[in-house]
């Protein structure tokens, strides 16, 4: 899979709520849709995008079809200190992206 | 004259043979119309929502069902003792009418979360939060869809 884009504030202090937005391409494929030759193109979608802060997990996903191709996602987070955000996508079949992303806390 | 009739009477000969093809197997599966309803019933049980707090940002016309952006926020303080667990979303005409889960914790500090989804057809669109304290909230948006998405 692509490497994702992730936008997070540059700076941020303890107790701040914050915005994470994610964009990742992917073709999620619905397997709803046949080829011209009318063979099922199977499901190929991220199924599960899960976000974690210095080790806990602050927001999960899970999608299903009716989530668009290249997923975009944005959710909030009450910032309990310093830490780093490890946000993993997972695709129909198991595959892995992780990104990382430090949060500067002043 | 006598080519138009051949050409109808092969069309009528192919409907007639897709029906019959594709009768069993729609006798067998559920109605397609009603699945959404199952969708909801396995995410409230026998709760009764309520339509307070919820506002579900979504356009009243999409003129491309295969991205329809959308917002989901709760009114909620987001503590230990009150949070929103869940946000649901359920497209009642797509023919997999769920869309997404989105797990919140206390540390989500604001119950607020965006995505873009796919709709099918014009239909009505379904946010359904589920409260730490076990209560639902429901609301409910008419979406016009002018290209459906969907690969339909």
């Amino acid at each position: 899979m692509p490497r994702p884009r992730v936008k997070i504030p540059s700076s941020a202090k303890v107790g701040d709520v914050i915005e994470i937005k994610t964009l990742i391409s992917h073709v999620m494929e619905t397997g709803q849709r046949k080829t011209p030759e009318g063979t099922p193109i199977p499901r190929k979608i991220i199924n599960t995008f899960i976000a974690k802060y210095a080790g806990n997990e602050v927001f999960r996903a899970e999608l299903l079809p009716g989530i668009s191709a290249n997923p975009y996602l944005a959710f909030f987070m009450k910032v309990p200190g310093p830490g780093e955000f490890e946000l993993t996508w997972v695709e129909d079949g198991g595959n892995k992206t992780v990104e990382k992303a430090k949060l500067n806390v002043t | 004259m006598r080519q138009i009739g051949k050409m109808l009477s092969r069309r009528q000969f192919s409907i007639a043979a897709a029906s019959v093809v594709s009768l069993p197997s729609y006798a067998l599966a559920q109605d397609p119309t009603q699945a959404w309803k199952q969708a909801l019933k396995a995410i409230l049980g026998d709760a009764k929502p309520t339509e307070a707090k919820l506002t579900f940002d979504v356009p009243v016309l999409a003129e491309n069902g295969n991205t329809v952006p959308f917002s989901i926020q709760v009114d909620s303080p987001m503590t230990e003792k009150d949070y929103v667990k869940a946000i649901h979303i359920i497209a009642t005409g797509n023919p997999q009418p769920g869309v997404a889960t989105f797990h919140l914790t206390p540390q989500s500090g604001r119950a607020m979360v965006y995505s873009r989804m796919r709709l099918a057809k014009t239909q009505d669109v379904i946010a359904i939060a589920e409260q730490s304290d076990g209560k639902f909230l429901m609301s409910k948006r008419a979406v016009k869809v002018t290209v459906g998405g969907c690969g339909g």
